[in-house]
């Protein structure tokens, strides 16, 4: 190989390698860290949160007026929606899975514990809940329908005698025991609570929160204020038909109310993770400007070089150098001048990391993307640099004996 | 001299068409990304309300679980109960003030083809508007006696007002929600500061409140606060019970002019603390804080995380194109050195070419900052359509427009000066040899 020879040659010209390869080096610690952004979030994205989405919606109910009655209305709701055709289940909740709003509170497994042991997000549902949702039950049993109370002050106290938690908070209230059966306190000086049941999983409404897996289920109606929301759950491929006449029979049956918030799951999800979905695609657009620009960058500079060497490349052509030869020279200059930058570009990837990692409590990186980063810069600086070297070799070598 | 050095670069640019249009690309796509994403920066950090931020504060007091305190840095928690809002606005201590809250309002509209809907609304003190000075379009804000009086009043904003009126004067027309009337004394225009800095606790871009009330009518009537509500010890049970209980759920803001202001102000607060300590209330240490406008703001951490890393990403994204474009200029000269040696030969001096070359980038930077701005006015409409709720923050201003042109052409000339002052080392008798 003759790597002696490009390597004196780019001595000649240290100030086009430098910014090649500063601009190779950036390209690297961009394209890493933010590719790694952009994993993270569609792990965090595709996190299922328990409930059988592609079926369900949510439907709210904001009373108003002297003559609104809540627990009439509840009762009429209910009824009326599980009647409906192509219903499978219905549920009354407070607030839904991945809704950015909702109720929590903490959990102490002594009565008098002075700080809580962790955090649980609070939903409000009748017997229903488990289908309606379309949540499994890992262990135990579901609530049984006289468990179930009605609270029309959502302020009070009173927490009832049974509950249902998610397995990651059995877990964590637990660890490596049989949940059921055991006991712990959701109110200060008030009787325990005792786990009846445990489902597979079922996600809090705040999606960023660390406990986003704790949540416990209340036997218990209990609106806030005039509102209350139901979770319907349709039968398979019916949703859509379900949503609408769901909403069309809710307002018909009640008229000192307003029926709103009506989504499907997949509407709440896609709202919930928004944020995550918009970080996710400037990302995408950000690299591909990015490889482009470094990609035109190359060809720039690449045909420049060998505009500037036609005499030179004439004159190996006439020296007995092949097409080949030519070619040859040109990519294995690229990979010499791609190869230090990536060698700089691998120092600052970590250094960026590491920024994003004290400021912004980013993981580390895992060790394959440098490497991975590394073989798609060569080739795309190898796919740059082809055009510009074909035309090279294609110099005749009649170039050397002119405008001597 | 300079129309005659724009012409030569305008005449070089076009003699590389490819060359030139991946040059001003290139600066365009890095200015679009940093003025962006820099945009978003700057209207959600900057002060919103410049001409009395530093008067305006947020009032906090550590009421909390003397167990554990409200923010794991130890921080107070970030609204105040009801019964410590009512005894400050009753003290009446600052230049102005306010307590205030979210509320649901059920409109049930006179006009029975608007079908009845449910607007939001503000329960606070007539101070509010004196205070964060919203803009009217008919009428005015309410009085202290209305406050004291538990008025039946309200100020629409300017869409509630459209809705219900078609946009006429509506003052003194009256307002059906929940089964009360209202009668409107006031009718806002549209206000939408880039940040809703008096009330942070639905998130800093949130909606803006579709109608105003008196916050002791809101209080007679039982509404419940739609914001954050927090408690940490039980209380008993019914409204009342709610109404004296630690949970927090209120927003205070109190106006002080001066500096003086300040510290007395402070100084009522730790002896109202202090008071409350002895009835057995407020058992952490004593830890009120004043923060005003922008303190508050960047306490909350308004401008999120991802928009700071993308401002970073940016800029490093417009370095990449920065140093591409030093490249291909660099290139492009060189290219030109026969030309250059042979202007030298016949007279031009350093300076002049100099002069020249810096043109000609500054073209390039001309051209790419336009179609940057284009770029950007086309990425800040994506970023509307991508996030919820920032409508207000990212749009382009007066200011950022002039920056984005301004560092266009400044980027191009620093990436045209290198290449430029090599260009200008040639020395004319080796280039005329060449030829």
């Amino acid at each position: 190989m003759e790597i002696r020879p490009i390597l004196s040659a780019l001595m000649r010209s240290k100030v086009a390698l430098v910014l090649i390869g500063v601009q190779i080096a950036l390209t690297l610690a961009i394209v890493c860290n933010a590719l790694f952004i952009i994993s993270q979030r569609i792990d965090k994205m595709g996190r299922p949160s328990g409930m059988d989405e592609a079926n369900t919606f949510e439907v709210g109910s904001l009373g108003f007026g002297a003559a609104f009655d809540m627990r009439t209305t509840v009762q009429q709701d209910l009824a009326t929606l599980r009647g409906l055709p192509g219903v499978q289940d219905v549920t009354p909740i407070n607030r839904v899975p991945m809704g950015e709003a909702g109720w929590s509170t903490g959990i102490q497994l002594q009565p008098a514990q002075k700080t809580a042991t962790t955090s649980t997000a609070i939903y409000f549902v009748d017997e229903h809940a488990l289908d309606a949702m379309g949540v499994k039950l890992a262990a135990g049993r579901n609530f049984r329908a006289d468990e179930i109370g009605f609270e029309p002050d959502f302020r009070n106290n009173g927490w009832p005698p049974v509950v249902i938690i998610t397995k990651a908070l059995a877990e964590r209230l637990f660890p490596g025991q049989d949940a059921v059966g055991k006991q712990f306190y959701l109110g200060k000086d008030q009787p325990p609570q005792t786990v009846i049941g445990v489902v597979e999983r079922l996600q809090a409404p705040w999606l960023d929160w660390k406990e986003v897996e704790y949540s416990t289920l209340i036997p218990q109606i209990r609106p806030y204020s005039t509102d209350i929301r139901y979770v319907v759950r349709a039968q398979p491929g019916r949703r859509d038909e379900v949503m609408k006449l769901a909403e069309a029979k809710l307002g018909e049956i009640n008229r000192s109310r307003l029926v709103r918030n009506v989504e499907s799951m997949e509407k709440v999800r896609a709202e919930g993770y928004r944020a995550d979905r918009a970080m996710t695609i400037i990302l995408c657009i950000v690299i591909v400007c990015l490889l482009t620009i470094t990609a035109l960058g190359i060809v720039g500079m690449a045909s420049f070089w060998v505009t500037q060497r036609t005499k030179q490349i004439g004159t190996r052509r006439a020296l007995g150098a092949t097409q080949f030869d030519i070619l040859r020279y040109f990519l294995t200059e690229n990979f010499l001048i791609t190869s230090l930058g990536l060698a700089a570009g691998a120092v600052l990837t970590y250094a960026f990391n590491v920024w994003l990692m004290t400021h912004y409590e980013a993981p580390r990186l895992p060790w394959y993307y440098v490497p991975v980063g590394f073989l798609c810069l060569w080739t795309l600086g190898q796919i740059a640099v082809l055009g510009p070297a074909t035309r090279a070799s294609r110099v005749p070598p009649a170039v050397a004996t002119r405008s001597v | 001299m300079f129309g005659y050095y724009l012409q030569l670069g305008l005449r070089s640019l076009r003699r590389n068409p490819v060359l030139t249009a991946l040059m001003v690309l290139g600066i365009a796509l890095g200015i679009a990304a940093s003025m962006t994403s820099l945009t978003l920066f700057h209207m959600m950090g900057s002060d919103p309300i410049p001409w009395k931020s530093d008067k305006l504060h947020y009032v906090q007091m550590d009421n909390w679980d003397p167990n554990q305190p409200y923010g794991s840095d130890g921080s107070p928690p970030d609204q105040v109960t009801y019964r410590d809002a009512v005894a400050l606005m009753q003290a009446g201590k600052a230049d102005r003030q306010a307590a205030m809250f979210r509320v649901m309002l059920p409109v049930q509209p006179e006009n029975p083809e608007v079908k009845p809907y449910l607007a939001v609304g503000r329960a606070t003190f007539a101070d509010f508007f004196a205070m964060f000075e919203p803009p009217f379009e008919y009428g005015g804000p309410w009085d202290h006696g209305a406050d004291a009086q538990h008025a039946r009043v309200m100020v629409l904003s300017h869409d509630t007002n459209e809705k219900l009126f078609g946009g006429q004067n509506s003052v003194g027309r009256k307002v059906r929600a929940n089964d009360v009337d209202y009668t409107v004394v006031g009718v806002l225009k549209e206000w939408r500061p880039r940040v809703k800095f008096f009330d942070l606790s639905s998130g800093p871009f949130y909606e803006m409140e579709d109608a105003y009330l008196p916050f002791n009518t809101a209080i007679e009537l039982q509404m419940q606060s739609v914001g954050n509500n927090s408690c940490w010890n039980n209380f008993g049970d019914g409204w009342d019970a709610y109404l004296q209980s630690d949970c927090i759920w209120i927003q205070f803001w109190a106006q002080l002019d001066s500096s003086s202001r300040l510290a007395e102000y402070k100084s009522f607060l730790d002896s109202y603390v202090g008071e409350q300590k002895k009835l057995g209330r407020f058992q952490r240490p004593l830890n009120n804080r004043l923060p005003d406008v922008n303190q508050w703001l960047a306490n909350q951490k308004v401008v999120p995380k991802d928009v700071t890393v993308q401002v970073w990403l940016a800029f490093a994204f417009l370095a990449v194109c920065l140093i591409n474009t030093v490249g291909l200029l660099l290139a492009k000269f060189i290219r030109k050195s026969g030309e250059i040696g042979l202007r030298r030969a016949l007279g031009a001096s350093r300076g002049q070419l100099f002069a020249q070359h810096v043109v000609e980038s500054g073209v390039i930077g001309i051209s790419g900052g336009l179609i940057g701005l284009l770029f950007t006015a086309f990425g800040l409409m994506l970023v509307r359509a991508l996030y919820e709720n920032y409508q207000n923050v990212a749009h382009l201003d007066w200011t950022m427009v002039a920056t984005t042109v301004l560092l266009a052409i400044g980027a191009a000339v620093l990436a045209g000066l290198f290449p430029t002052w090599r260009a200008c080392q040639t020395a004319p008798a080796a280039q005329l040899k060449t030829q």
